[in-house]
C-alpha cells in the first residue's frame, strides 16, 4: 500500500461525511493538556543526499562489530553470517510478507516455516516445533506457564544461572498470572545441587518443614548457563521428573551442534534464543526465539504450527495446524497472547542451519569450545587474572579482574577489543568479574590482543 | 438421535445419568453437533473434586474448543480413557460410549437444577433459533 497524503480537500470531505465541522471538534474527548498545541520541533528538511550524509555521520558515532573485536556476549553473540543469509531474507517475498499463512497462496513461506520447524526439532531432538516465538525470554517465562497449567501446579523453580533477563521476563509473566517463582542459588558457576534439592523437596530453607502446595511445576535451566558453565542436566531432568514436574532447557542453539540435544536427556520442553543462527546482534534485536515440546505437550503450545498435508488431489501441501489452541480461538485460556512469529529472522536461521548442515553446524561448536579454551588460559596467565568458576564451560567464561570490569570495557573499547561483559550489573556478588565471549570468528591474534589489553590494567 | 429419558440435562448441554450415588457425565448430541468433527478430550483426574457448573474438562474440534461443564458437584472417580486415542467417539455415541466422566455425588439435591428430556428439547429448540 502506498502512503497518500491527505489534501486540506480530502480532509473537508471526511469531515463533511462524518458531520463534524473540523479536526478540533473531532479530537474534543482528548482534553487540551494531553494534546501538542505546536509544530514538532524538527529541523529544516533536507535533500536525499544531505540526509545520507546526516545520517552517516551519526551512525559513525557507533561503536559496531564492524571495527570492534567483540569478546563480548551474554546472550548476544558475534558469530559468523554467511552472505546467502542476506540474500535469501532480502527477496521482497519473504522480506515483505506479512502475516502469510493463507495455504492458497503462501506454499512457500509455508514451507520454509515448515523445514525451520524440521530443523529446529533435528537440533534440539524435541517431537514439534513451533513457527518461531518472540525471543528466548518469552519464550522461556512462557514455557514455565505452559508447566503451571499442564501440572495444575503454581510454583516455577529456576535457576539462578539462568540469564538475568530470562528471569525478570519470567517474574513479569508469575507476576500476573499470580504464579510463585523461586531462584535457586549456585556455586562454582552451576546450580547449587544441595539448595536445589531442598527447594524441590518443599523445604522452607529455615525450618526444614515442608510447605505445602508448594510442588514444583517445572524446573527452569539454562545449558550452558549464563556463565557459559555446563549444568548436571541428566541429574536435573531425574530430580524434577521424580517430584512430578516438568524440565524446561533453554539452550544455545550453536551448542547443539556438540552437547547432547535436550530431547535426549529427558527435557519436556526445550526453549532458547536463535539469534547466533544467522542473525546480527544489532543492539539486542529483533532476535527470535524458538520453543520445542514433547508430542504431549504439543497441544499446550504457543504460537503457530504449520504441518504438511496433501490435498484432494494426493498433492503435497502445506497448512496451519492445530490452530484451536490458538490465541484468536479461545483468548483467555491460550498459552500466549503474543507468540508473535518472528518469520524473518527464523528464515534467517533455517538459511543458515541450511548452508552448515550437520557436519559446519559441528564446525563451528567445536571452534567455539577449542578457542574459547584458549582464550581462557591465555587470560588465566595474565598476573592478577583468575578464572571465576571451575565448571565445564562451552564457549563463554568468567573471570575475575584485578580492576573494575567497567574499566577494563573502556580501555579495551579504546582500542578496538570489546573484553567483554561487567557482571556486577547482574551478580552485585561478581563486581570484579568479566565475561568473555569467543566465537570462532576470532583469531588467535584476536585473542592474543585481548590478554594485552588485560595486562595493561594488572 | 433420541434424547434418552432417564438423563438429566444441563442448560450448557451436559447430561447426567444417575447410577445409584454416582452420575455418569457426558456432552448432548446437540453439543457434538454444534462442535463438529471432535478431535481432542481432556479429562479431569481420577479424585479431583468439582462443583456444580464448573469445568472439568476441554473438547477440541476443528473449529472450536469448548469448556465442559459439571452437571453435579462431586469427587470425580472414573474417567473414559479411551476418548484419549478416539476422541471421534463422542461424535458417533454422545450419550453412550462418548461419556466422559463418573462423579461421586456430593449432593444428589442439586439433579433438580437440572432439565428433564422435554425441557431440555424445547431448550435446544430455542438456542437454535
Amino acid at each position: 500500500m502506498d502512503f497518500i497524503p491527505n489534501t486540506d480537500r480530502n480532509r473537508e470531505a471526511m469531515l463533511r461525511a462524518i458531520g463534524v465541522g473540523s479536526p478540533e471538534e473531532l479530537f474534543a474527548d482528548i482534553p487540551p493538556e494531553a494534546r501538542l498545541d505546536r509544530p514538532l520541533r524538527l529541523p529544516e528538511p533536507m535533500a536525499e543526499l544531505e540526509l545520507q550524509q546526516h545520517m552517516l555521520e551519526l551512525s559513525d558515532k557507533n561503536a559496531h562489530l564492524g571495527r570492534l573485536v567483540c569478546f563480548a556476549g551474554a546472550g548476544m553473540y558475534d558469530h559468523y553470517i554467511p552472505a546467502v543469509v542476506d540474500h535469501v531474507i532480502s527477496r521482497s517475498e519473504f522480506y515483505t510478507a506479512y502475516t502469510p499463512y493463507q495455504p492458497e497462496v503462501s506454499q512457500a513461506v509455508l514451507q520454509s516455516i515448515f523445514e525451520y520447524q524440521t530443523m529446529i526439532c533435528e537440533l534440539t531432538g524435541m517431537d514439534v516445533s513451533q513457527a518461531s516465538h518472540y525471543d528466548g525470554a518469552t519464550a522461556l517465562a512462557e514455557a514455565g506457564l505452559i508447566s503451571c497449567s499442564t501440572t495444575g501446579r503454581r510454583h516455577i523453580v529456576v535457576s539462578s544461572t539462568v540469564h538475568p533477563e530470562y528471569r525478570r521476563v519470567l517474574h513479569t509473566y508469575a507476576a500476573g498470572a499470580d504464579l510463585k517463582v523461586t531462584e535457586v542459588p549456585y556455586r562454582d558457576g552451576v546450580t547449587d545441587r544441595e539448595a536445589l534439592e531442598r527447594v524441590l523437596a518443599g523445604e522452607r530453607a529455615a525450618s526444614g518443614e515442608r510447605a505445602s502446595g508448594d510442588e514444583p511445576a517445572c524446573l527452569l535451566v539454562q545449558h550452558p548457563n549464563f556463565f557459559g558453565c555446563l549444568e548436571p542436566v541428566a541429574d536435573m531432568a531425574r530430580a524434577i521428573h521424580g517430584r512430578g514436574g516438568l524440565f524446561v532447557v533453554a539452550t544455545s542453539p550453536i551448542s547443539l551442534g556438540l552437547l547432547a540435544p535436550p530431547g535426549s536427556y529427558g527435557a519436556d520442553m526445550a526453549v532458547g534464543d536463535g539469534q547466533a543462527l544467522g542473525n546480527v546482534p544489532s543492539f539486542g534485536g529483533p532476535t527470535f526465539g524458538y520453543f520445542a515440546v514433547t508430542e504431549k505437550l504439543v497441544r499446550r503450545l504457543p504460537g503457530r504450527v504449520v504441518g504438511a498435508t496433501v490435498d484432494s488431489r494426493g498433492q503435497r501441501g502445506f497448512v496451519l495446524t492445530l490452530q484451536t489452541r490458538e490465541q484468536h480461538i479461545r483468548r483467555e485460556k491460550a498459552t500466549s497472547n503474543i507468540c508473535s512469529n518472528e518469520a524473518l529472522n527464523a528464515l534467517a536461521a533455517t538459511v543458515y542451519l541450511a548452508m552448515m548442515g550437520k557436519r559446519g553446524i559441528r564446525e563451528v561448536a567445536e571452534l567455539c569450545l577449542k578457542k574459547a579454551h584458549y582464550a581462557r588460559d591465555a587470560v588465566a596467565a595474565v598476573p592478577g587474572f583468575a578464572p571465576a568458576f571451575g565448571a565445564p564451560f562451552f564457549m563463554e567464561f568468567a573471570v575475575r579482574c584485578p580492576c573494575p570490569p567497567a574499566e577494563l570495557v573502556k580501555r579495551g573499547t579504546a582500542r578496538g577489543i570489546l573484553p567483554g561483559v561487567a557482571l556486577g550489573r547482574f551478580y552485585p556478588e561478581l563486581e570484579d568479574c568479566l565475561l568473555v565471549a569467543v566465537t570462532e570468528k576470532r583469531s588467535r591474534a584476536q585473542i592474543d590482543a585481548l590478554a594485552k589489553v588485560l595486562e595493561g590494567c594488572a | 438421535m433420541m434424547y434418552p429419558k432417564e438423563f438429566r440435562y444441563a442448560k450448557t448441554h451436559e447430561w447426567a445419568k444417575v447410577e445409584g450415588d454416582l452420575a455418569r457425565v457426558g456432552i448432548t448430541n446437540y453439543a457434538q453437533e454444534h462442535l463438529g468433527d471432535i478431535v481432542f478430550v481432556e479429562l479431569p483426574e481420577v479424585g479431583r473434586q468439582v462443583k456444580q457448573g464448573e469445568a472439568f474438562g476441554v473438547v477440541e474440534s476443528v473449529k472450536a474448543v469448548s469448556d465442559c461443564y459439571a452437571p453435579v458437584s462431586g469427587e470425580v472417580v472414573e474417567i473414559n480413557d479411551t476418548l484419549a486415542d478416539k476422541p471421534e467417539t463422542l461424535n458417533q455415541d454422545p450419550h453412550g460410549e462418548g461419556w466422559m466422566v463418573v462423579i461421586r455425588m456430593s449432593d444428589p439435591a442439586e439433579l433438580n437444577n437440572l432439565m428433564d428430556v422435554a425441557a431440555y428439547e424445547k431448550h435446544c429448540e430455542e438456542e437454535a433459533h
